[in-house]
């Protein structure tokens, strides 16, 4: 790597620290009811979506009545999504004439939006209309968003209260959630990225001429569409000559911005943000991957200063940033090392001034390794899955990391709101074990953690595995599971593997080798996604009503402070045990063997 | 949980129109008023307004008398900006090896005194297929090929492809890169400048 790489790095990381004060501190303030600047001038608008829904906003909800106002919201939109799918052939916006989604396919799709996953089956621009695109998949980034800043605020108010029954209204933090943080960020986001070049229209999909006429072969079909076989039964290819490009179009930026702030990942695009339309110029793709992390680094200020001490926000902080920063070095290294097998070929896979050299197989020149090994960390480390290279093509190791981040819960910033609550049980794991260590009862932010509390931080840590290894497990089983594999050896693994972890952990991201679009797949990922969202939210929720309804205990000398480097060093620790032990095994089945025959391979 | 479901409905009405309909219809009219040229795709037009393709979406080049550009595994042809795709070739895939050994051989053969090392991102598909750029070594590596093709000093090809390369955003963001379309397109224009200036003599 060169200087220049190193230089960009720190840029990406002293502007994520530097904003995270400001806007967390604005976001504490949205949500604690206190002025803020834009939520005095829209609070007409506020109010109105109150009346209109019959919404009482001081009325406090107990956390079972969060829990059920959150799961009937994301149920409803799930169905809404799903039937948008079904009939979108019949509405308007739709200029190409895009028919019905499959059934299995539409489910797929509806849920994993709605779990802010964005897990992408089908092809976006030869699938969905504009419509469907902008009323369903981009109303879902929103909410699906919101929705997981809604839970964490309500984790926050059960360490920040004592002796409360309630921990806040679902209701009201989904509306602040999204016309005060959400909507003017993503609006401002979505002009710069216009400025950039990221396409914003309603056009049909453009013809234009090419230079070069280009040769081409395509499977003949006959006149029902199914593919002629010649006597020995091979398909018949046809040769073909191109004169013209389609230039697929559409309302992009507005879902690019919300894509990113809302950590939700799903492209306009098949290819993501590795299409120029999606993401055209180096800048575009620094502030995408700022986008990523905004508000899960800004959050850990709000989550400080809402628990009445900063250096609490700052400490998970800095164990995130730590993180962070091992597997990016990991990535970034074998990336840049490049694959053997080419350079036995004769190729230069040198870095210099005039080459980003390494491994350029499923990487864009304006990226180069520097901008897509971060991409593609920034993007698992949150539960993103936007991607700017091709995760399938990344060397066994550099495929390693992506993997192994979103394996160990999506904690390393995380998710928007989902990142830190997983981080905050993380938390209440580490003390509970510190605990056993000192012999002391464990506490956290002046709580008690007691045995309801460590077992709902347990469900959150034990169910993950469970649907990763047993889907995974379940696919290398099944027939159909194998044969949507389309990298031989361990690497075929690895996308059954990979699949399973990014449904679960709600990322979205893949090894979009595997073809994931068939009833297999989508019926067991669709499992996936809503046991990875919903079966940690509920817990988590009961954990934050357990905390709100103890008293206080003030820090005494058997205390152990959760603000120092130790503590920073416990929660790393806690974090890379659990994720190693879980996963090791089948890791070791994937990349570790791949790599080793990469190795042997020269 | 009944007094909760008249809320989640209408709350779920409500986003739809405020960040599905109204938002988005927003952001396209500043879009259209502020940036027109980039939010309608960055097209290159004719002097009667035809577009001639983008300059954010590469095309793909064959001939010797043209730079090439990155592979591209779009289908059912390259550089089919209608579905965008990468190659999803694992690193150990024996058909990423052969691909790459092919690619090789088309520039080996299509400029047979070359023996330098092939610059990695000329012979490996990218994450598009769309990819408009190749880094100024891949350019480098073209010059003389493209210079003999078409009869032209190697310096007027290298001093047109310096023209086209881009540095590192504000000299920092990104990797420096030559936009082959454009590239290419500037590249039939000097030869029929020159060809014009050698039939006047």
């Amino acid at each position: 790597m060169t200087a220049n790489g190193f230089l960009q790095i720190a840029i990406y990381g002293a502007s994520l620290w530097l904003l995270a004060k400001p806007l967390g501190g604005y976001m504490a303030r949205v949500y604690q009811g206190e002025p803020a600047g834009l939520n005095r001038w829209f609070s007409p608008v506020e109010k109105l979506i109150y009346r209109v829904c019959g919404v009482d906003p001081g009325r406090e909800m107990r956390w079972t009545d969060y829990a059920i106002a959150l799961l009937l919201f994301n149920l409803l939109g799930t169905l809404a999504l799903y039937g948008l799918q079904r009939v979108q052939g019949f509405l308007p916006l739709n200029p190409q004439g895009f028919g019905a989604v499959s059934p299995d396919s539409a489910l797929n799709t509806a849920i994993s939006f709605v779990t802010n996953t964005n897990w992408q089956g089908y092809v976006g621009e030869t699938t969905l209309s504009y419509l469907t695109q902008m009323a369903g998949l981009a109303v879902q980034n929103f909410v699906s968003a919101a929705t997981g800043m809604a839970v964490l605020v309500a984790l926050i108010r059960g360490f920040a209260r004592h002796n409360a029954d309630t921990v806040g209204n679902f209701w009201v933090d989904l509306t602040r959630t999204t016309i005060y943080i959400l909507l003017p960020l993503s609006t401002l986001l979505a002009l710069v990225l216009v400025s950039q070049g990221v396409v914003q229209n309603f056009s049909p999909y453009r013809t234009v001429p090419l230079l070069e006429a280009v040769s081409y072969e395509q499977p003949k079909l006959d006149e029902a569409g199914n593919p002629l076989k010649d006597a020995a039964g091979n398909p018949v290819a046809e040769r073909l000559t191109g004169r013209e490009q389609t230039l697929a179009m559409g309302p992009v930026a507005s879902q690019e911005a919300i894509k990113e702030l809302g950590t939700n990942g799903g492209g306009f695009f098949n290819a993501n943000s590795a299409h120029p339309f999606e993401n055209p110029t180096p800048l575009s793709n620094f502030l995408e991957m700022l986008a990523i992390f905004l508000i899960p680094a800004a959050l850990t200020y709000t989550f400080g200063r809402m628990v009445g001490d900063t250096r609490q926000g700052w400490a998970i902080l800095a164990a995130m940033t730590l993180l962070f920063l091992g597997f990016l070095a990991v990535a970034e290294y074998t990336e840049q090392a490049g694959n053997p097998a080419l350079a036995d070929l004769g190729v230069d896979q040198t870095a210099s001034s005039q080459q980003p050299g390494g491994n350029m197989e499923g990487k864009e020149t304006r990226f180069g390794i520097v901008n897509s090994a971060l991409f593609a960390t920034v993007t698992t480390g949150a539960s993103c899955g936007a991607v700017n290279s091709m995760h399938d093509s990344y060397t066994p190791l550099g495929g390693l990391v992506p993997m192994a981040l979103i394996q160990l819960g999506e904690v390393v910033f995380g998710g928007v709101g989902s990142g830190l609550y997983g981080i905050l049980v993380y938390a209440v794991i580490g003390v509970f074990i510190a605990g056993l260590m000192i012999g002391r009862t464990p506490e956290y932010l002046g709580k008690k953690i007691e045995a309801f509390d460590v077992k709902m931080a347990s469900l959150v840590i034990l169910i993950p595995p469970l649907l990763i290894l047993g889907g995974t497990a379940l696919a290398m089983m099944l027939g159909v599971g194998r044969s949507s594999l389309f990298n031989p050896g361990a690497h075929g693994f690895s996308e059954a593997l990979y699949a399973f972890t990014s449904a679960t952990g709600n990322n979205g991201s893949a090894f979009a080798g595997l073809s994931a679009n068939t009833p297999f797949y989508n019926t067991a990922l669709s499992v996936a996604l809503w046991g990875g969202r919903f079966f940690l939210i509920v817990p988590v929720l009961a954990l934050a009503g357990s905390l709100a309804a103890k008293k206080s205990v003030p820090a005494g000398p058997g205390t152990l402070p959760t603000h120092t480097p130790l503590f920073v060093v416990l929660l790393i620790g806690t974090v890379l045990l659990v994720g190693a032990l879980t996963f090791v095994p089948a890791l070791a089945l994937g990349p570790v063997v791949e790599h080793l025959t990469m190795i042997g391979m020269k | 949980m009944s007094t909760q479901l008249k809320p989640a409905f209408l709350m779920l009405v409500i986003w739809t129109v405020l960040t599905g309909l109204l938002y988005p219809l927003a952001v396209t009219g500043l879009a259209q008023i502020l940036f027109p040229h980039q939010a309608n795709g960055s097209l290159i037009l004719e002097r009667d307004g035809k577009p001639l393709g983008s300059e954010l979406i590469g095309q793909p080049f064959g001939d010797p008398k043209y730079f090439w550009g990155r592979p591209s595994a779009t289908a059912p042809y390259p550089y089919n900006a209608g579905a965008s795709s990468g190659s999803n070739l694992g690193p150990t895939n024996p058909a990423l090896v052969e691909a790459v050994k092919a690619r090789i051989e088309a520039l080996r053969a299509a400029d047979p005194g070359n023996a330098a090392p092939v610059p990695v991102d000329l012979v490996t598909a990218s994450g598009s297929g769309l990819d408009p750029h190749i880094s100024p070594a891949a350019a480098e590596y073209q010059v003389n090929r493209v210079a003999r093709a078409r009869g032209l000093a190697p310096e007027t090809v290298r001093k047109l492809v310096a023209q086209y390369t881009e540095g590192r955003q504000w000299g920092l963001f990104g990797e420096p890169r030559v936009n082959v379309l454009l590239l290419n397109r500037a590249l039939g224009r000097t030869a029929m400048t020159t060809f014009l200036h050698r039939q006047s003599q």
